[in-house]
C-alpha cells in the first residue's frame, strides 16, 4: 500500500496576498451579478443564418449567371439552333449570325498559347522547386507572383507598341523565310494577328501553370527523390522519375488551368489580334475569340438579335470555361490532398 | 463561497462510443476535488460535462443530471450562462493571442457586455493578484501581448482570466502537464488558497499532485467512477481493487 | 533508351555515361533558360511601363480631366477618381458578403452543403471577367436603362467574392480550436466568440486577402466595357457612367493619337504602382508572420 502523506501540507514561501479586499468584494458580488443574465440563444441562431446566407449568395449568384445567359441567348437560339457555333457569316447589317470564326480563334490562340507556355512554364518550376539556391527562390516566386498581377489591359498595351513591332519588323519575316512552307505563316506580316495574340496569352498564362506545377511538386514527398537519387540518378532523371512522374496529374491539371485563362482571356487578345471573324490558316492573319467580339461589339450591338447573339456566345464561353477549370481542379485535388498520384500505365 | 456539485447518472458519448457509464458524484463545495485515472478513462470528459463544454464537439452528447447548488446545469438554463458561472483552465494554456495581458483577463467580462471601466481595472488587478501573476506583470498590463510570456505565466493568466468572470466553480483539466516543476509548484499552491472561495475539481494524471492538493479523490477508469472519497482514504486504504492497483501502479 | 536503364541492374554500377550527363546538363539548362524567358518580358513590361510613363505624369495628369481630341494635355484624374468610387461600390457589397460566406465555410461549414459552397466558389473564380460583364449589365443596365458606376460595382463585387471567401476560411481555419474553447469556456455565445475572438485573431490574414482581391479587381477592363462605360468627365454619381482607370488606358492605347497613347501609357503606370503596392504589402505582412493565426 502506498502511503503519501504529502496530502495537507502547504507549501511557506511565496506567499500571495489574499486578504480583506477579496472577500469583500466575493460578498459583493453575490448581491450584484456582473454579467447580465440573458439567453444568446436567438442571437447564435440569427448569426448562423445570417453567415448560411453569405454562403447561399455564392450559389446564387452562379445560378443568376448561369439563369441572365440563357435568359439573354434565348433569342439567338431560337434563331439559329445549334448551326449556330457551325456557320461563319458573321453580318450584323442583315442579322446573320455564324460564332464560327470566334471558336475557331479561341482554340487557336489558346493552343498556340499553350504551346509556347508549357514548356516556359514547366522550365520555371522545375528551376525553382528543385535547382533554385534558397535566397533566389523568393525573388522568383515573387517575380512571377507580380507577372500574375499585371491587368490584362496593360499585357495588352505593352502587346501594341512593343510586342507587335518586334513581331513585324523581326520575328515574322525570319518565321515567313523559314518556316513559310509548312503553311501557317503566310500573308503580309502586319505583327498584329492570331500569332501576337498568342505570343501575348503565353506570356498571362505562364504564371499560373507555373504556381499550379510548383505547388503539386513541392507536394511529392521527399523520399520519392531520395529514393531515386539512392539508385545514382543524375539530377535530371531525379525530377524526371522521382518527382514529375509523381505529379503529373497535377500538372496536367496546371496546364488545364492555364487553358482555361487564355480561353476566357478579353482585353490583352482584343488589343492585339485584328478583330476580323474569319478564318484562316495563317498565323499572321488577323483573327478573332469569343470574348473579344464581346468585348467590342457588345455595347454597339444595335438590334435584339445582335445583343443576343453575343450572349450566346458569353453561354458558351461560360460553359466551357466551366467545365475545363473543373477537370482542372479534380487533377490538381488528386495530387495535393495526400492521394498519390496513380501511376496509370 | 463556492457551490458543491452533485452529479446523477451521467452518461456521454462521441458519436456512437459511449464515454462515461452512470457516473454518480457529489462535488463538496469550497474544497478541492481530484480526479484521477489512466488515459482515456473519460477524466476530462467528465470534467467537460461539468460546464457543459461536451456538447460544443460535433455529434457529441450528455445524459443524466448535474446541479450546481440549486440550478439544474443541463435542463432551464442556457449553457452560456453556465459557463459563467463554472470556469475552466485547459490542459495547453491558451491565452487570446491577439490581446494584452490586460485584455486577457477583462475578455471574459467585456465579451458578457460589462463596460465599467474602472470596475474592469480592479476586477484584473484582483484576479492577477489571484492568480500570483501580479507582481510579475503589473508594468506591462497593456503593452505585453498574451502569448508572449513563459508557459506558466500563461497558465496563471489563463486561471486569471477565468477567475475574473467570479465563477462559484473552478474546473481545471490538467493544468500542469505542460508545465516545468517550478511553475507547477506556483500553481499548486495557488489552488490551495483557492480552495477557501471556489469549489474546485482537477484533473490529473499525477497521483502525488492530487494528494498534495485535494482533500477529496474521484478515480475513474474506463468511463465509470470506481471509487470517490477522502484523497487520504484513497490513497492510504482504498476499498476497490482496482484502485489499488492503479495507485501502486500496476497499470496506467 | 539509356534512362530506362533505371529499372534494371545496369544503372547502378555503371558509370554515368556522356549521354545522362550530356541531357541533364541540357535539361538544367534548359530550365535556367526558361526563368530567363520568362522575367525578360516582365522587365521589358516594368521598363517600358516607367519609361514610357514617366514622361508624360505630371501634376496634370493627376489633377485634370481629358481634354478633347488632337489638344495638348489634361489628364486622368476622373479615371482614378472613378476607379476609386467603382472599387468603393464593389467592396461594399463585395467584402461583407466574401467574409460572411468565409465564416460560414469554416464554422458552419463542415458538411456536404459547405462543401457545394466551396466548390461553387471555386467555380466563380474561373468565369471569365467578360461574362461577368454581360450579368452586371443583365441585371443592373438593363433594369436601370442606363450605364452605371453602380453596375460596374456589382460585376466587380462578383468577382471579389470567391478571393476573399477562401482567403477567409483559409485564415479562420487557421486559429486553432482551444482559442475557441476558452471563449466558450469563458461563457462567450458562439456568435460573439466567432466575431470578437475568432475573426479579431485571423484579422491580418482577412484583410490580406481583401487586399488581394483589390490588386486583383483593381485593373479589370472587361467588366466595365459596358457597365460603367467610361466618361469624359468627373462623375461622383452612383448611377451615372464613370471613368476608371483600366477603361481609359484601354481607350487610349486603341486610339490613333499619339498624345493619347503617352497618356495610355501613364495611366497604365499608375494602376500598376497601385497594384505593386497591394501585392508587395501582402508579401511582407506574410513573411512578417501576420499571417499566423495564433502565437
Amino acid at each position: 500500500m502506498m502511503a503519501d502523506p504529502a496530502f495537507g501540507a502547504p507549501r511557506l514561501d511565496a506567499p500571495q496576498p489574499l486578504a480583506e479586499p477579496q472577500l469583500v468584494a466575493k460578498a459583493e458580488a453575490k448581491s450584484e451579478p456582473l454579467i447580465k443574465a440573458g439567453s444568446s440563444h436567438v442571437a447564435d441562431e440569427v448569426f448562423r443564418y445570417a453567415m448560411l446566407a453569405c454562403g447561399l449568395c455564392v450559389l446564387a449568384l452562379v445560378g443568376i449567371i448561369i439563369y441572365e445567359l440563357a435568359k439573354g441567348s434565348r433569342l439567338s437560339w431560337h434563331a439559329f439552333g445549334l448551326s449556330f457555333f457551325f456557320r461563319s457569316e458573321w453580318d450584323p447589317v442583315n442579322e446573320q449570325f455564324g460564332a464560327l470564326p470566334f471558336v475557331y480563334g479561341t482554340v487557336v490562340s489558346s493552343l498556340l498559347a499553350l504551346l509556347l507556355a508549357v514548356p516556359l512554364a514547366l522550365g520555371v518550376a522545375i528551376f525553382i522547386t528543385e535547382m533554385c539556391p534558397r535566397r533566389v527562390k523568393t525573388v522568383l516566386a515573387f517575380s512571377t507572383e507580380l507577372l500574375a498581377a499585371i491587368p490584362s489591359v496593360i499585357y495588352g498595351l505593352w502587346a501594341i507598341f512593343v510586342l507587335v513591332p518586334l513581331l513585324r519588323r523581326f520575328v515574322q519575316p525570319w518565321l515567313a523565310r523559314y518556316l513559310g512552307w509548312t503553311g501557317l505563316f503566310e500573308g503580309p506580316p502586319y505583327g498584329i494577328g492570331m500569332l501576337a495574340a498568342g505570343v501575348i496569352l503565353a506570356i498571362m498564362i505562364v504564371p499560373i501553370i507555373s504556381s499550379i506545377t510548383r505547388e503539386v511538386m513541392t507536394a511529392v514527398p521527399q523520399q520519392q527523390r531520395e529514393a531515386v537519387l539512392a539508385l545514382g540518378a543524375t539530377r535530371w532523371e531525379m525530377i524526371r522519375t522521382g518527382v514529375l512522374r509523381n505529379a503529373r496529374a497535377g500538372i496536367l491539371g496546371g496546364v488545364i488551368l492555364g487553358l482555361g485563362r487564355a480561353l476566357g482571356e478579353t482585353m490583352a487578345v482584343t488589343m492585339v489580334i485584328g478583330n476580323r471573324p474569319e478564318i484562316a490558316r495563317s498565323l499572321f492573319a488577323p483573327g478573332y475569340t469569343m470574348a473579344s467580339v464581346i468585348a467590342n461589339e457588345f455595347s454597339e450591338a444595335t438590334t435584339d438579335t445582335y445583343l443576343s447573339a453575343l450572349v450566346e456566345v458569353g453561354l458558351a464561353l461560360f460553359l466551357v470555361t466551366i467545365i475545363v477549370n473543373i477537370l482542372a481542379q479534380v487533377l490538381v485535388w488528386s495530387v495535393t490532398r495526400g492521394m498519390p498520384a496513380r501511376s496509370n500505365a | 463561497m463556492g457551490v458543491g456539485i452533485k452529479v446523477e447518472r451521467l452518461n456521454a458519448w462521441f458519436g456512437k462510443t459511449q464515454a462515461l457509464h452512470d457516473i454518480n458524484m457529489d462535488v463538496p463545495a469550497n474544497h478541492a476535488t481530484a480526479v484521477i485515472g489512466p488515459s482515456g478513462c473519460g477524466k476530462s470528459t467528465f470534467v467537460r460535462c461539468l460546464n457543459r463544454m461536451h456538447e460544443t464537439i460535433p455529434d457529441a452528447r450528455a445524459e443524466g443530471r448535474v446541479t450546481m447548488g440549486d440550478v439544474d446545469v443541463y435542463n432551464g438554463t442556457p449553457a452560456v450562462q453556465i459557463r459563467r458561472r463554472i470556469g475552466m483552465v485547459f490542459q495547453k494554456p491558451n491565452p487570446f493571442p491577439t490581446m494584452s495581458i490586460y485584455g486577457n483577463v477583462a475578455a471574459g467580462l467585456k465579451l458578457n457586455g460589462f463596460r465599467d471601466r474602472r470596475r474592469l481595472d480592479e476586477i484584473v488587478e484582483r484576479s492577477l493578484k489571484l492568480s500570483a501573476l501580479w507582481d510579475e506583470v503589473k508594468d506591462t498590463l497593456h503593452k505585453q501581448s498574451g502569448a508572449s510570456l513563459s508557459g506558466g505565466q500563461q497558465q496563471r493568466l489563463c486561471i486569471a482570466r477565468a477567475l475574473a468572470v467570479q465563477p462559484e466553480v473552478l474546473l481545471m483539466d490538467e493544468p500542469c502537464s505542460a508545465l516545468d516543476p517550478i511553475s507547477t509548484g506556483k500553481i499548486e499552491e495557488l489552488i490551495f488558497q483557492l480552495k477557501e472561495n471556489f469549489t474546485i475539481v482537477i484533473v490529473t494524471h499525477n497521483m502525488q499532485q492530487a494528494s498534495r492538493v485535494a482533500e477529496f479523490t474521484g478515480f475513474f477508469l474506463l468511463g465509470k467512477l470506481i471509487e470517490f472519497d477522502k484523497t487520504e482514504k484513497i490513497f492510504t486504504t482504498p476499498s476497490d481493487k482496482r484502485t489499488e492497483d492503479y495507485i501502486t501502479g500496476r497499470f496506467g | 533508351m539509356p534512362e530506362d536503364t533505371a529499372a534494371s541492374g545496369t544503372f547502378t554500377t555503371a558509370p554515368v555515361s556522356l549521354y545522362r550527363r550530356t541531357v541533364n546538363l541540357l535539361m538544367t539548362s534548359a530550365a535556367a533558360l526558361a526563368v530567363v524567358l520568362v522575367l525578360l518580358p516582365l522587365g521589358a513590361i516594368f521598363a517600358y511601363l516607367v519609361y514610357k510613363g514617366i514622361g508624360a505624369l505630371n501634376w496634370d495628369f493627376l489633377t485634370q480631366t481629358p481634354k478633347p481630341v488632337g489638344e495638348i494635355g489634361g489628364g486622368m484624374a476622373n479615371a482614378i477618381a472613378g476607379t476609386g468610387l467603382i472599387l468603393l461600390i464593389a467592396s461594399s457589397m463585395g467584402v461583407p458578403i466574401g467574409i460572411g460566406a468565409g465564416i460560414y465555410l469554416a464554422e458552419y461549414g463542415r458538411n456536404r452543403l459547405g462543401d457545394l459552397v466551396r466548390f461553387t466558389a471555386d467555380v466563380l473564380n474561373g468565369v471569365p471577367s467578360i461574362v461577368v460583364g454581360i450579368v452586371a449589365y443583365a441585371i443592373v443596365v438593363l433594369t436601370q436603362g442606363h450605364f452605371s458606376a453602380l453596375a460596374g460595382g456589382v460585376a466587380l463585387a462578383i468577382m471579389m467574392i470567391p478571393t476573399i471567401t477562401r482567403a477567409t476560411e483559409e485564415m479562420l481555419l487557421l486559429v486553432p480550436n482551444a482559442v475557441r474553447e476558452a471563449a466558450y469556456g469563458l461563457g462567450v455565445s458562439r456568435w460573439r466568440t466567432t466575431l470578437s475572438i475568432t475573426l479579431r485573431t485571423a484579422t491580418s490574414g482577412v484583410i490580406t486577402g481583401v487586399m488581394l482581391a483589390f490588386a486583383r479587381v483593381a485593373g479589370e477592363t472587361a467588366p466595365l466595357l459596358f457597365t460603367a462605360f467610361g466618361n469624359q468627365y468627373w462623375n461622383w454619381k452612383v448611377n451615372q457612367p464613370t471613368a476608371a482607370l483600366s477603361l481609359q488606358v484601354f481607350t487610349y492605347a486603341i486610339s490613333p493619337f499619339d498624345e493619347w497613347h503617352r497618356h495610355a501609357w501613364a495611366g497604365a503606370l499608375i494602376l500598376i504602382i497601385l497594384i505593386v503596392i497591394a501585392v508587395s504589402a501582402v508579401r511582407i505582412a506574410a513573411s512578417r508572420g501576420m499571417l499566423k493565426g495564433a502565437s
